[in-house]
């Protein structure tokens, strides 16, 4: 099981061909207070790229991209009535849906840990 | 010795609405170097763009105007208007006029952004939330919208976000009013949105819709049963909007108990006047699951960090100014006055009281009903309640004989005629209609033993059941003198601009002159009609053609509506007369729209609205707009350019140098250039933007021109257009006027949006006269470069133009001494309330930082304060940064204090109790209190409530 993150923040977690997905601690961080989540549905198909949650925190209100393809099996609904979670623990408990990969070629485009980190270090400059 | 013109004092208003003196103006320019105003002005304005002697009409002393108004109000004939359309005469209680609408402590407060200063707006606009999901049976309202064809249109537009099903068709029923099926065609087209117009009883169940609209009672006064065809509806995937009367729910069956999924409608009958149309505070409410996709403001219950309930706006982040082109809606400043006269009305009157209104209004017309049908007189309806048709051969001949005695009716066509009764309406007037209906002398006592058979009017089935404002707040203030005090406690606990300056950038904080309020409650301007005969209203048209006159002039442009309630509107109708004029010469495909990084989130939402694509061009770092990155992307989108959208001078406060080739760019590639003229401000009698690109722009006549801000509406956002554009200007529901040919449709439900605030403008114009209002402009860039070199030794002053001059605004960058001290921008913000004092607008158009706009009309001596108080706060974060002051245990972070918080038994806090309250060491008499601390916004946008707290809430304290 490896941790991969996006360009834009959200992290994925495999295990086989199950990822679970989530905004990486960086993002909670930026985003402050987080306040709702807006989640897909089990069942929904989603592309690499699409927006398909929104977050809003109280300062912002963004679209979370999907880090990679794939069909959604379940959703963190601990979210809906807890969205804080997300500000204790963004990359675990704070986790918001899984989804069964239909497409691992797009996953290269991920960076693991040690590459998200200086990602990061380039931003701040 | 003095002459014959010593008897002049024709510009004696100038000196009174300018706050510097002669004396104070050569000072300041004293201390910024400069031996004139005019060499201030060449030094700030590009030379490209500036014009001499630009406005050369004359001036009226206060008395003069006053009587110039009071000629023109004498010119509109005072009629009793039964016409109905969703607009009724309403007696506004006098206590609530006298100590709310005519009242400078709610009319010139800002829209609550600094909650703990906005408790009292915020009270009353939570009332206005519950009045409104009392009435209609929905679990969420908003803090309303700006009218009820506007509403309707933000209803369609919200089913299709939320609605599962997949059609792009909506169903609006032929009954709906008029002038709100006129805005949401105008609206729905440029959406691609299929409207069909039908009859929802027949019509609807072999239509697959997205969603509909229903009018409840309909526009001829019908009450119709509509629970199958929203059970219909909803089985076939489809979302039902219901337009309602709140006066009408008072005694019917509400939608939310029948299947509404939206329901919108206008307050004004509930204390709001008349005013030719506005303005009036429209409503939507809307089922639980919509909240986050509600459009407008939400006020929500959070609590203080002391754990005191507290109210705020809720779920901002949705808002354009965080979502820009993603945004629900584009809608910015709304109707908060009127919406407060409509809340206090349901709290004075209360359930019983408004229950007896409504009674009386349907039991005036049941006998009047029953009157005509024993004369013979065929009238239509099967059930009413305020609003019925009657058939007869000769409906000129009853317009005629109406008129005679001093009614307006409906005109329907020459076989029917339309009659509403309203709150106003007497048994005297009953009598009278009676006569002029049947047309003969009728018994003595006509109307003693008439027979009000029980099954006419309402309809059984649909008889409200439900109770409505049980809330304690409706159940307690019905005495006179218990009303005046509550809004003078729900008064004292805000803000507003008779108590200190508001230096909010952007929005133009000028003073709202007594005499230029006067006028819009005489009955003159109030009691009108929007639809009434146009014979009957040539003062009105004679002041609002002066006004249009005058705006030309001030803009250089040639033709205006003055139709949009906002500024927000204006945008939008001005994209769509862009988009309209590109039509007309075979360019339909021009859908790209620029729009500047530092833009004002209303401008993207507006283009998205009006369908077109939004393409950011970038600014550089002295924040002017990227010519080069602008050429790229108009280089790239050349054919499918529609327009640009620019604020000048710049939301970063500035003077662009290169506007007339950001305007020579786009219209080079065929692009229109739109100006967003909120900043209009610094340019009046120095600039005309009609001669130096633009081709539309905006007004913000609540800005600019002096209409109070209401605590967050009402506006008025006019738009300004070049010759070309002159024949797109949007047309007038109902066909009021007849030029209707290109223009798009109306953008708003009444003829002139909200004509009864127009006599504020044309005061202040007609007071100050070109030289004054020259004058103006001149100070308040003045002022605001004032304050930037007062406040230059602590802070970053972020964008100047090439002299290191700002316009009308500067940008004050606190983000030094905030990393020093670990504190935010919220921590000064609220720290400036300890020493009485609005913040300047927050983290816009920059993060973290400060835009002031002082205006012309604040005193050196407030100037002066407001500098001093941001000094001492540089000061203070100097005390976190050394360490004298704990991060997390400062007058900064602890800001603001309450008068509960410091008169605590112990006080353990390392600064002293004084410190907080009176921080630059005068114990003041007059000082603010605050009367909650910090907000925890976080707690009150999770878990939205928009409904009033249980009563024990507003006991501690308050
Ligand atoms: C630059 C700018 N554009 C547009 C608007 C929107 O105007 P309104 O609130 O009247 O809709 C504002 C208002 O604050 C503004 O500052």
């Amino acid at each position: 099981m490896s941790i991969k993150y996006s360009k834009d923040h959200e992290w994925l977690v495999i295990d086989g061909n199950i990822g679970t997905v989530g905004i990486s601690n960086h993002a909670q961080e930026e985003l402050g207070d987080i306040v709702f989540v807006e989640l897909p549905q089990v069942g929904d198909i989603v592309g690499q790229g699409d927006e398909i949650c929104v977050i809003e925190s109280v300062k912002a209100a963004s679209e979370v991209l999907a880090p990679c393809s794939g069909r959604v099996i379940e959703i963190n609904e601990v979210l809906d009535s807890n969205p804080q979670v997300i500000n204790q623990s963004a990359e675990e408990e704070g986790w918001f849906y899984r989804l069964e990969i239909s497409d691992f070629a797009s996953l290269s485009e991920l960076m693991d840990s040690e590459a998200y980190e200086t990602f990061l270090l380039a931003g701040e400059e | 010795m003095k002459s014959i013109a010593a008897l002049d004092c024709s510009n004696e208003f100038v000196s009174r609405h300018i706050g510097p003196s002669d004396k104070d103006i050569a000072y300041m320019l004293e201390t910024l170097g400069f031996e004139s105003i005019d060499q201030l002005m060449s030094l700030t304005i590009p030379d490209n763009i500036r014009v001499d002697n630009a406005l050369n009409f004359g001036s009226m002393s206060e008395a003069q105007a006053l009587c110039a108004l009071q000629k023109m109000s004498a010119k509109n004939i005072s009629m009793k208007s039964l016409i109905g359309l969703g607009y009724h005469d309403t007696h506004t209680p006098s206590v609530i006029l006298r100590n709310l609408l005519e009242n400078p402590g709610w009319y010139t407060a800002y829209t609550p952004y600094q909650a703990e200063i906005s408790q009292g707006r915020l009270e009353a606009l939570l009332n206005f939330q519950q009045v409104v999901m009392d009435l209609t049976a929905m679990p969420m309202a908003n803090a309303s919208l700006l009218d009820e064809g506007t509403a309707a249109a933000e209803a369609m537009t919200l089913m299709m976000r939320v609605g599962k099903s997949k059609s792009k068709c909506f169903f609006v029923a032929v009954d709906c009013l008029p002038q709100t099926i006129a805005v949401v065609l105008t609206r729905a087209e440029p959406l691609g949105i299929d409207v069909h117009i039908g009859d929802p009883l027949t019509d609807l169940e072999k239509l697959d819709v997205f969603g509909a609209l229903l009018q409840y009672p309909n526009v001829d006064g019908e009450i119709h049963d509509y629970r199958e065809v929203a059970e219909c509806l909803h089985k076939a995937g489809g979302l039902l909007a219901v337009a309602a009367d709140p006066m009408a729910l008072v005694l019917l069956s509400p939608p939310g108990e029948w299947g509404a999924d939206i329901v919108v409608g206008s307050t004004q009958r509930f204390g709001v006047p008349l005013g030719f149309g506005g303005p009036h505070a429209a409503f939507m409410a809307c089922r639980e699951e919509y909240k986050r996709q509600i459009p407008g403001r939400v006020i929500g219950v959070s609590s203080d960090k002391d754990g005191k309930v507290a109210f705020r706006m809720a779920l901002q982040t949705r808002e354009q100014h965080i979502r820009r082109e993603k945004a629900t809606s584009n809608i910015c400043t709304a109707q908060v006055l009127l919406a407060n006269v409509a809340s206090m009305y349901c709290v004075y009157h209360g359930p019983k009281g408004l229950e007896q209104i409504a009674q009386r209004i349907h039991l005036m017309l049941k006998i009047l009903v029953s009157q005509l049908r024993e004369a013979g007189v065929s009238v239509r309806n099967t059930s009413f309640f305020d609003t019925i048709v009657f058939d007869t051969l000769g409906a000129e001949a009853v317009h005629k004989r109406a008129m005679d005695k001093g009614y307006n009716l409906r005109v329907i066509g020459a076989e029917a005629v339309g009659l509403s009764v309203n709150e106003t309406t007497t048994f005297d007037d009953i009598k009278e209609l009676v006569k002029v209906i049947i047309n003969r002398v009728s018994r003595e006592e006509p109307l003693v033993n008439c027979n009000l058979s029980a099954s006419e009017g309402i309809p059984h089935a649909l008889v409200r059941q439900s109770a409505i404002l049980t809330h304690p707040i409706f159940n307690k203030y019905h005495s006179e003198t218990a009303m005046m005090r509550y809004m003078r406690v729900l008064e004292e606990k805000d803000l507003a601009l008779n108590r200190a300056m508001i230096p909010l950038g952007s929005c133009t904080m000028k003073l709202n002159a007594a005499s230029e309020m006067m006028p819009i409650t005489w009955a003159g301007f109030s009691k009108v009609h929007p639809f009434a005969p146009l014979n009957q209203t040539e003062g009105y048209q004679e002041l609002i053609a002066d006004l249009e006159n005058k705006l030309c002039q001030i803009t250089g442009f040639s033709g205006i509506s003055l139709q949009p309630n906002a500024g927000s509107q204006g945008e939008y109708a001005g994209l769509l007369t862009i988009r309209a004029y590109h039509k007309s010469r075979g360019e339909d495909d021009r859908d790209v729209c620029l729009i500047p990084s530092s833009a004002h989130g209303t401008n993207p939402a507006s283009a998205v609205m009006s369908n077109m694509k939004v393409v950011i061009v970038e600014c550089d770092a002295d924040g002017d707009v990227n010519l080069s990155d602008l050429r790229e992307k108009v280089a790239l989108h050349k054919r499918k350019l529609a327009a640009i959208m620019v604020t000048y001078p710049s939301t970063h406060g500035v003077f662009e140098e290169g506007i007339r080739e950001i305007c020579q760019i786009v219209h080079d590639a065929g692009g229109q250039v739109y100006m967003d003229g909120a900043n209009l401000q610094a340019m009046v009698g120095i600039c005309l933007p009609g001669h130096f690109g633009p081709d539309v722009m905006h007004l913000n006549l609540h800005k600019t021109f002096c209409i109070p801000h209401g605590g967050g509406g009402p506006g008025v956002g006019p738009i300004a257009v070049a010759n070309h554009l002159c024949p797109f200007l949007p047309t007038t529901p109902l066909s009021l006027l007849t030029s209707e040919g290109m223009g798009i449709g109306p953008i708003s439900s009444a003829p002139w949006g909200s004509a009864s605030i127009l006599p504020i403008s044309w005061a202040y114009i007609a007071m100050m006269g070109g030289s004054g209002l020259t004058k103006a402009t001149q100070v308040s860039i003045l002022s605001a470069n004032y304050i930037a070199k007062k406040l230059s030794n602590h802070f970053d002053i972020l964008f100047t133009g090439s002299n290191g001059l700002v316009a009308h605004e500067c940008i004050i960058d606190t983000r030094k001494i905030q990393s020093k001290a670990k504190i935010t921008v919220d921590d000064v913000a609220k720290r400036l309330m300890d020493y009485g004092f609005h913040s300047p607008t927050m983290s816009w158009p920059v993060a973290q930082t400060f835009m002031v706009e002082p205006t012309e009309s604040e005193p050196l001596e407030e100037i002066d304060r407001f500098c001093e108080a941001m000094i001492l706060i540089a000061g203070e974060t100097e005390k976190i940064a050394s360490g004298e002051w704990p991060n997390n245990d400062n007058p900064l972070v602890n800001a603001p204090h309450t008068a509960e918080y410091l008169m605590a038994d112990t006080w353990t806090h390392p600064y002293t109790r004084k410190q907080a309250a009176f921080p630059n060491g005068e114990m003041s008499v007059s000082k603010y209190w605050p009367t909650v601390g910090r907000i925890d916004n976080a707690a009150g946008d999770r878990s939205l409530v928009c409904s009033c707290p249980p009563i024990e809430s507003y006991m501690v304290g308050g």
